[in-house]
């Protein structure tokens, strides 16, 4: 990789995760080494199993590595412990998931989740302050505060409960957002918009994005940087362009040549008979 | 293959019907894939329900038949599929079908089962070989039969299911969204295997449903897209994707995303606003409240299906033009 000229904002060395022991174990993330700058939008694909969720839950320090180290700022925060200086790492980094109706407590109102979220700050807020906050992190999601807070979950549809929990995750102002598949339970028309408005408050903020997805046109239409993940392991990292537009790792050639495209390249040759790569 | 005005509702008591699928009529031709497309809650899935004919309570047929290898059956009251239908004019591959294997059998004992609950003067030696036989000429492994179905990745249990399913050589098979528990890899495969099952002439039609057109591109003859229980638009794939004339259509292609330099260059927009409640769907032309082409029309009379027979598509705009080119 070219020398970057600022400072990362995250930094992973050598992060892995085994789960279980001796010859069950499994490395559901193996030796996975990347970099973050700030305002700086990544993707991290993968097909399921290949990692990619463990390795949010990792970064969001809701589950311990096994090995490597997690740097925010040049600090190593792996070793947070304990629900203060973890929360002081939330304020930082926040996270939105792929299922909203999951995410959320169905018995709460969503002025109740927002307000929930303001604790993360560790700090006594006046009802008008915090308000205050949740009007303006609704209003960058495009909501009507009016509209949605006294309404719970299962009356709002699902793109404007993704909304809400982006609003979730912006109402402390962290400086990157992790989100896993955040779009993958919407419908296409709406998924766009969601993708827009990460775009958008990259440009806004100055935030860092990492996206996770398996959705290469995704990855393609919102990041920057590329990160491919396979069984684990990180096969191959860098710019969109060049990563999909000349993949060299053989998983992604194979990835970008299954992947179904509504333009160009035309159907593919049903005379290649399916073969099985196992029984 | 023809189905005709077909209504079904979901009963919603106390609250008005929830009308899932409004007046459709479809036809799929022999050697077709057909195409059902459209996002969550369009009434696809409802559409595979009935058209297999396992419409359930709370879900009934209001109105509609269905005409199949020149038979007519009426839709509407309980419809009992006649015994001769059962697996053999219409086969069903759901989305989840790869767990409708029996864990604890043998694949091959799986396939006996099935062959024999619709035929039972087939020896169980004769469904083994029967399975067996038809693997080789799909070119998978004939070993599958002998594995349990935890030994068989997730892709080749799909894949197994599509092969036991039409076995009995259905005249339609169904598809409803058998791709979308699968990584792209499988996808491929899949789609490549339903493809062969056609031309080797093992089914006659395949009615595949799904929300994600880059893959529908990849097989369908022919799209019908759906909305809110509607049918908007029907034509062949390259005018679908290339010509699009329903404005949800077109809303629904501009927003697909290919991994493509291309679309890194435009900011695309989507569609504003959310699919109607559809106990109480908008009037006339449901697509009104998010159509940004909307004209007083569109909220007062309902658009017919106009164009050719090739390329239909329900809204007004499309009515208007075609009115202006033949005058």
């Amino acid at each position: 990789m070219t020398a970057q000229a600022q400072a990362p904002l995250l930094e992973t060395q050598g992060l892995s995760r085994e789960f279980g022991h001796g010859q069950n174990a499994v490395h559901a993330v193996d030796q996975v080494s990347f970099r973050v700058q700030p305002g700086e939008i990544v993707a991290i694909v993968g097909e399921s199993g290949s990692g990619k969720t463990t390795l949010a839950r990792l970064l969001l320090r809701l589950l311990d590595p096994t090995g490597g180290r997690i740097l925010l700022h040049g600090q190593d925060v792996t070793a947070l412990r304990g629900n203060r200086q973890l929360r002081e790492y939330w304020r930082k980094v926040q996270a939105v998931f792929q299922d909203p109706y999951a995410a959320f407590n169905p018995f709460y109102t969503n002025r109740r989740v927002l307000g929930n979220a303001l604790n993360v700050l560790g700090q006594k807020m006046a009802d008008g302050d915090k308000l205050g906050r949740i009007t303006r992190a609704l209003a960058e999601v495009g909501l009507e505060p009016g509209e949605v807070l006294e309404k719970w979950p299962h009356q709002l549809s699902g793109g404007q409960v993704q909304r809400v929990m982006i609003a979730r995750a912006l109402v402390v102002g962290p400086e990157l957002l992790i989100a896993d598949e955040p779009t993958s339970m919407l419908d296409a028309s709406l998924r766009v918009t969601i993708l827009n408005l990460l775009k958008d408050l990259r440009e806004r903020h100055a935030m860092s994005i990492l996206f996770i997805t398996h959705d290469l046109g995704q990855a393609y239409y919102v990041s920057d940087r590329i990160l491919v993940m396979y069984r684990g392991k990180l096969v191959e990292q860098g710019p969109v362009e060049q990563v999909l537009g000349n993949p060299q790792h053989e998983y992604t050639q194979r990835l970008m040549a299954d992947v179904p495209l509504l333009r160009g390249r035309g159907g593919w040759a049903a005379a290649a008979a399916p073969t099985a790569p196992e029984g | 293959m023809r189905i005709k005005n077909v209504r079904a509702y979901y009963a919603a008591a106390p609250d008005p019907d929830v009308k899932a699928v409004d007046d459709v009529s479809l036809a799929i031709y022999e050697g077709e894939v057909l195409g059902i497309a459209g996002e969550s809650g369009c009434g696809k899935s409802t559409l595979a329900a009935v058209i297999s004919l396992t419409a359930a309570p709370p879900l009934y047929i209001k109105s509609g038949e269905l005409a199949l290898d020149g038979e007519v059956l009426p839709l509407a009251g309980p419809v009992r599929a006649p015994a001769h239908w059962h697996g053999k004019m219409v086969a069903l591959l759901p989305q989840r079908a790869l767990n409708s294997l029996n864990p604890t059998a043998r694949v091959r004992d799986f396939v006996v089962d099935v062959v024999r609950a619709h035929d039972p003067a087939v020896s169980p030696r004769e469904a083994r070989e029967r399975a067996e036989h038809r693997l080789e000429q799909l070119s998978l492994p004939p070993r599958v039969l002998d594995s349990y179905p935890h030994q068989l990745s997730g892709g080749m249990r799909q894949r197994v299911v599509a092969v036991v399913s039409t076995l009995l050589d259905p005249n339609l098979l169904i598809a409803d969204e058998p791709t979308s528990a699968l990584d792209v890899s499988s996808q491929k495969q899949l789609v490549l295997l339903l493809k062969l099952l056609l031309e080797r002439g093992f089914i006659k039609r395949i009615a595949f449903i799904t929300h994600d057109l880059p893959m529908l591109s990849n097989i369908a003859d022919r799209i019908a897209v759906m909305y809110a229980g509607k049918l908007v638009e029907v034509a062949a794939t390259t005018e679908i994707v290339g010509a699009p004339q329903h404005p949800y259509t077109q809303a629904l292609i501009s927003s697909t995303l290919d991994p493509d330099p291309r679309v890194r260059q435009c900011r695309l927009e989507g569609i504003q606003g959310a699919p109607p409640d559809l106990r109480y769907p908008p009037s006339a032309c449901r697509f009104h409240p998010r159509c940004p082409l909307a004209m007083p029309i569109c909220t007062e009379e309902e658009p017919p299906l106009t164009g050719t027979a090739d390329h239909l598509a329900a809204c007004w705009r499309v009515h208007e033009k075609s009115r202006e080119a033949t005058p």
